[in-house]
């Protein structure tokens, strides 16, 4: 068995058969802080054995290019979402706009109204 | 100060990183996977950005010729790089082991010289430090999973590390200005470092289940400071000049 990692990955057969696996790399996504203090936001994935490397090659990867403060590594087995025939629970989220955060601004301006007048 | 010795530190220095960074960048597009082809091309643009800002300080301080000059235009026995860089770079065990051997060396070549009495030196080892932080990281990374995986894969890394080692002690072949060096200030000398870098990387060997070569058989493979290189480096310098040689005065 060679060394190189590329030769296992294209030898689709072997992997069709499922006598490679390719557990030694698996994806892990990647989360890029620009600064300290901001949310870490995706910015994608890389392959990699171990958390260490993935971090490593995250850093080239996503971050060669711009300012950055940190980066975070998830193993994307890691990550827990809903099964895509369930979206209609998020369907009638978009009407209910009495949650927008704008209606705070409104009553803002109510408070403001009443302690003038003395209400 | 001492001018020619520490012209003489710049050239060893300068034309390492350039070497090792030229012999790096063969491993753009045929990297092992694209993460990987994609940080070890990096590393090298790296190298060679060290490389620039050395020559450059061989310019502006020194009155040597241009940085492109001193790269493109100088002759095999004017380099001053030790002969481990020039190797090719055979298979991955043996650039990853070399890039193991060199960053750990070329870290504490410049966390000592943070501290030299030749401004211009420590303020360009300061600037460096993040980037081979991330090179040292990137290197122990590596050398450790690869020696810790398979059988096949510990017994390729032993035996990169076996063939490595005498040429990665000519890192460390002493020059003629070494009293200077120390006297002044500028650099803590290559006998110090040497010191430094094995007990560096002695532990560093262990952990990843490797056997260090016994220092007593292991013998350096001296030469390249004084210009005396292995037939592999005129080759490299022809293909890195290929293009600045059809027309050397040209403006880019």
């Amino acid at each position: 068995m060679s060394l190189d990692p590329r030769i296992n990955r294209l030898d689709l057969k072997r992997v069709n058969d499922g006598e490679i696996t390719a557990s030694h790399l698996v994806t892990w996504e990647v989360f890029h802080q620009e600064k300290r203090g901001k949310q870490p936001v995706h910015a994608g994935i890389v392959h990699a054995a171990t958390p260490e490397q993935a971090l490593m090659f995250a850093k080239e990867q996503y971050a060669r290019r711009g300012k950055t403060a940190n980066l975070w590594v998830v193993k994307t087995s890691d990550v827990y979402t809903f099964n895509s025939e369930d979206e209609e629970i998020f369907e009638t989220t978009p009407e209910k706009t009495f949650r927008d955060p704008a209606f705070y601004k409104v009553r803002e301006r109510i408070e403001a109204f009443q302690a003038k007048n003395k209400l | 100060m001492n001018t020619e010795a520490i012209k003489d530190l710049l050239y060893r220095m300068a034309d390492d990183a350039l070497i090792i960074g030229h012999r790096n960048s063969e491993w753009t597009g045929i990297g092992p996977m694209l993460e990987e082809d994609l940080a070890f091309s990096s590393m090298s643009q790296d190298k060679i950005g060290h490389a620039q800002a050395l020559y450059n300080i061989l310019y502006t301080s020194f009155g040597e010729k241009n940085p492109d000059v001193l790269a493109f235009q100088r002759a095999e026995k004017d380099f001053r790089s030790c002969q481990l860089v020039e190797l090719p770079i055979g298979e991955y065990d043996f650039s990853l082991v070399r890039h193991f051997l060199f960053d750990h060396a070329e870290a504490l070549r410049y966390s000592l010289l943070e501290a030299s009495s030749f401004a211009p030196i420590a303020g360009l080892a300061r600037k460096v430090r993040g980037e081979i932080r991330y090179h040292v990281m990137h290197a122990d990374t590596f050398f450790k999973q690869l020696s810790t995986g398979s059988e096949v894969a510990k017994a390729r890394m032993q035996s990169a590390l076996n063939y490595a080692l005498p040429f990665a002690l000519g890192i460390f072949e002493p020059s003629a200005y070494e009293e200077a060096l120390i006297a002044e200030g500028i650099f803590a000398g290559e006998a110090r470092l040497q010191e430094l870098w094995l007990q560096k990387i002695t532990p560093l060997v262990a952990a990843a289940g490797l056997q260090m070569p016994a220092m007593d058989t292991a013998k350096a493979v001296y030469g390249g400071r004084k210009g005396y290189h292995s037939e592999y480096l005129q080759p490299l310098l022809a293909e890195m000049t290929e293009v600045t040689s059809i027309d050397p005065s040209a403006e880019w």
